[in-house]
């Protein structure tokens, strides 16, 4: 058995995971969602067929991170969609409208097709907004004021670019010939909006919330955190210097852009998690102030003992199943 | 402008109607796939490769907006029904948690393999994979309705401080209604997949298709639905005397009996009248009540008259209940007589063909008033003895409720247009496919070259016009 603020600590690391992959994730779908070109429609179905059998795994990560919000720390689950209700509302529209027109593409009659192309990327791109704005207002601590406005909408481009330049990465790693070119064009550019936006977002946070930067700002954090933006600076000069180079022969070093915007993903969310641990809701709700009951939470952890594992294992298998550059989908 | 609380009411079981529309679908749908791969594996014929080739494709179709829509789902709980989670979320949560990650996991992870990878792994971890959706599928099922089951016939738990907590997890998920739901939900997933393949089936043949496909599925669907529905209706009769042991007032409602009585009629149809508590026009077999519910025509029947402002809306429960009935009737009489024909003459008039593309979704029909029975008979409560209603509601503001409710309205009825349209496309397209395709000999090939061999050889003649 756990003590009740160890659970909640576990929880919150889970969720937190949970939040990562899926950004990661369903970033890189997104992504290529938002490139996909309008007129060339040869493209769109090799751009398709490279997050065919992903895309649904992917979002269940965010099923996931949202169960655990809901499961181990009810009262902020209330909180923070309350507060958000109506980008909510916009998010969960915009997928559906993406999920569905992924799948109608490629059944409906041929005349249809541009239609659904067109859903799926618009649907695609709210979805990105829509989350980018949910995580400005959070990171603003839900303030109805201009500024807190202004910066959510602000956020939103930043994380619609990021979720471009992770997806244009995957292009890269997943594509060959022209398509892949482009993709090198579409990484570096929405690489440097992206970069932008992380810079913008590491200034205004620490101004406009004393807490983190009572955070960032002191011995001897600033020594543990002071790497992260050095090493995202690293990260981000290393691929756009590799985007220079991109394609090489015989393909090497096609990876690189996707590993490094995983890393620069996975910087990102710890340096906005540490800012904000251990807060739920910023300034508000502590997670040991709202977790759930004790006998409630050691019951769903034994089980995510066992299953994590292997959910990580056959995720791994079916990555390792679609290795490679994409070939045409086929239900067969 | 309606109030925050109706209108929340109206958005929530507009996206659960919608939802588990795709999931009932699926359900049963990934295991009759199961079963026609496993078929291909065992004889090498080309025919359940096709079969499986055609609603493999249907099935991603269905199974993606049921995903998509399932999200929606799991936000709604938060958003619309704070109080909910604030009460018995110690208990709710854990079973949805168990959901996510032993069902939704394991569906979404081999589902890849499943639709896409069949050229890319060995035929037994192809088949291997069919399974795993299906299970994950079943699994979906069992932790969701073992929640609402719990909702319904709470057990296992204490209340401290006016919250739940949980204190048997064996009580919990194995709650006094939860078989019976769990059984009769699978069965009407069957049922509903079975007229599904039957209808689509019988619309290819009606336009002129002459594969062999069609037809073997027809059989295989017809026989599903035949052996099935006789099924259901003795679960559901069971479903309902342990209906009538735990929530009389939800019985009392749906067969209109307003005051106490013996040898209780059966209602064939009648207009309920809440103001007068009485029926009008009234078409009844007397006795009969007593005798489904009590197994004795003399039968003693509690009325709604001793659940005085404790029981559900009389009008909405009764009707929709019959029309689960007439439903389950016309599904009886509709697959035996073709089953029978089909037996007797090994192919179904024009006439029969019809009937069964008009069957295609009267599985959506009597799922949903099925649905509607349980969900309404059990107002005034939101979970029995616990929480009701009222008491459940957010207060996010009105305006909000209502625009989201709109979109959602909106998008549904395009999606359904949409869905429908396109499984008729398909269906269409499949006619002019003619001979197996290049790919797909290579296939052959590869998984079953051995098997192929041992098939006589009028098969193999017959093997390109599947
Ligand atoms: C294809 C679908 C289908 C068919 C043909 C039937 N049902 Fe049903 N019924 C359902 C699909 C369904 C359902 C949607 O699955 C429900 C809602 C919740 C549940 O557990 O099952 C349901 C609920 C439900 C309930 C409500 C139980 C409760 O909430 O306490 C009863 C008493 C019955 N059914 C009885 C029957 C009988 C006697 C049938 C015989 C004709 C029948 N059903 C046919
Ligand atoms: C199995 C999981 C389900 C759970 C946990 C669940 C839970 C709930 C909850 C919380 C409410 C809101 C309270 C209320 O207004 O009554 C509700 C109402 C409702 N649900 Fe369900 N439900 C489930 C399945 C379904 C399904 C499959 C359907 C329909 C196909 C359905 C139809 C309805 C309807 C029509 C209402 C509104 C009843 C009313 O307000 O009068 N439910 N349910
Ligand atoms: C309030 C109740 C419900 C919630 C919160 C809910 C939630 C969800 C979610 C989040 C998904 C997507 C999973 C993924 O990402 O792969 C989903 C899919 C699914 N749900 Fe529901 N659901 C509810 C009711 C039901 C009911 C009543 C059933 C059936 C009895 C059901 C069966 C399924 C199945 C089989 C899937 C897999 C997708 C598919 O087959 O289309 N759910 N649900």
């Amino acid at each position: 058995m756990f003590e009740a603020n160890t659970l909640a600590i576990i929880f919150a690391g889970l969720m937190g995971l949970s939040i990562l992959f899926y950004a990661i994730l369903d970033g890189y779908d997104l992504g290529v969602g938002i490139l996909l070109p309008l007129d060339q429609s040869d493209n769109s179905d090799t751009m398709n067929a490279s997050i065919g059998p992903f895309w649904d795994a992917n979002e269940t990560w965010l099923v996931l991170a949202v169960g655990l919000l809901l499961i181990a720390f009810p009262a902020a689950h209330s909180y923070i969609f309350k507060e958000l209700y109506l980008p909510t509302a916009i998010l969960l529209i915009s997928l559906i409208l993406r999920g569905v027109a992924f799948d109608f593409r490629a059944k409906a009659a041929f005349s249809h097709k541009p239609t659904w192309n067109k859903v799926f990327k618009v649907g695609s791109l709210m979805a990105a907004l829509s989350q980018g704005y949910m995580l400005g207002m959070y990171v603003m601590g839900f303030q109805s004021t201009f500024a807190a406005y202004s910066f959510s909408i602000l956020s939103a481009f930043g994380v619609a670019a990021a979720y471009t330049y992770i997806g244009a990465s995957w292009l890269v790693m997943k594509t060959e010939g022209q398509l892949q070119k482009q993709a090198v064009q579409w990484a570096k550019k929405s690489g440097w909006i992206c970069f932008i936006g992380v810079i913008a977002v590491s200034i205004v946070n620490p101004i406009i919330n004393e807490g983190v930067y009572d955070k960032w700002f002191t011995w001897p954090n600033t020594i543990l955190i002071l790497p992260l933006p050095i090493i995202c600076f690293a990260l981000f000069t290393i691929s756009n210097l590799q985007l220079k180079k991109l394609p090489k022969t015989n393909d090497k070093h096609c990876w690189v852009p996707f590993v490094v915007a995983v890393m620069i993903f996975t910087l990102c969310f710890f340096g906005l998690a540490f800012s904000f641990f251990p807060y739920i809701v910023p300034g508000k709700l502590t997670i040991w102030q709202s977790a759930s009951a004790p006998e409630s939470l050691s019951f769903i952890l034994w089980g995510a003992i066992v299953v994590v594992p292997v959910i990580l294992g056959y995720t791994a298998f079916s990555y390792r199943v679609f290795w490679g550059k994409v070939r045409e989908l086929r239900y067969y | 402008m309606l109030e925050t609380l109706m209108l929340s009411r109206i958005q929530f079981a507009a996206n659960i109607s919608f939802h588990i529309l795709f999931p009932t679908i699926t359900i049963a749908l990934s295991w009759f796939l199961f079963f026609f791969k496993f078929r291909f594996d065992q004889t090498g014929d080309p025919v359940w490769m096709r079969a499986y080739r055609f609603w493999v494709k249907i099935f991603a179709l269905t199974f993606a907006i049921g995903v998509v829509t399932g999200i929606t789902m799991s936000f709604q709980f938060g958003t619309n029904w704070p109080k909910f989670m604030e009460t018995v979320g110690n208990i709710a949560g854990p079973l949805l948690g168990y959901e996510v990650l032993t069902a939704f996991f394991l569906e979404a992870g081999f589902l890849g393999i499943m639709l896409f990878g069949i050229n890319r792994v060995s035929a037994r971890i192809h088949t291997l994979a069919t399974f795993i959706v299906a299970i994950g599928t079943s699994l979906s099922a069992f932790w969701i309705l073992a929640l609402n089951s719990w909702m319904q016939t709470p057990q296992g738990y204490e209340m401290r401080d006016g919250v739940a907590f949980p204190v048997d997890w064996l009580a919990i998920i194995f709650n006094p209604s939860f078989p019976y739901r769990l059984t009769h939900m699978l069965i009407a997933s069957g049922l509903t997949a079975a007229f599904l393949v039957a209808g689509i089936s019988a619309y290819r043949l009606l336009k002129g298709d002459d594969k062999k496909a069609p037809k073997l599925t027809l059989k295989i669907a017809l026989t599903v639905a035949a052996i099935l529905t006789p099924l259901q209706m003795v679960v559901g009769d069971l479903h309902g005397l342990n209906t009538l042991e735990h929530q009389p007032q939800k019985i009392a409602a749906m067969e209109g009996i307003w005051q106490t009585q013996k040898s209780a009629p059966l209602l064939i149809f009648a207009i309920p009248d809440e103001k007068e508590k009485t029926n009008h026009m009234a078409i009844a077999i007397p006795g009969m009540a007593s005798f489904i519910l009590t197994k004795d025509f003399n039968g003693e029947i509690k009325g709604l008259n001793e659940f005085e402002g404790n029981h559900p809306p009389v009008a909405p429960v009764f009707y929709a209940f019959r029309i689960m009935l007439g439903v389950g009737m016309l599904m009886l009489l509709i697959s035996w007589s073709t089953r029978i024909q089909l037996w007797r003459k090994n192919k179904l008039p024009p006439w029969m063909l019809k009937a069964l593309v008009a069957m295609s979704f009267s599985g959506w029909i009597a799922t949903l008033a099925g649905w509607y029975v349980t969900e309404i008979g059990r107002q005034p409560w939101l979970v029995t003895g616990i929480l009701t209603i009222k008491d459940s509601a957010t207060d996010i503001a009105p305006e909000n409720v209502g625009f989201s409710l709109v979109l959602y309205l909106i998008l549904y009825v395009v999606l359904m247009a949409a869905y429908l349209h396109t499984l008729f496309t398909m269906a269409g397209r499949a006619i002019e496919i003619e001979e197996i395709t290049d790919e797909e000999k290579v296939i052959h090939k590869n998984t079953s070259e051995k098997l192929a061999a041992k098939l006589p050889t009028q098969n193999k003649q017959e093997k390109n016009y599947v």
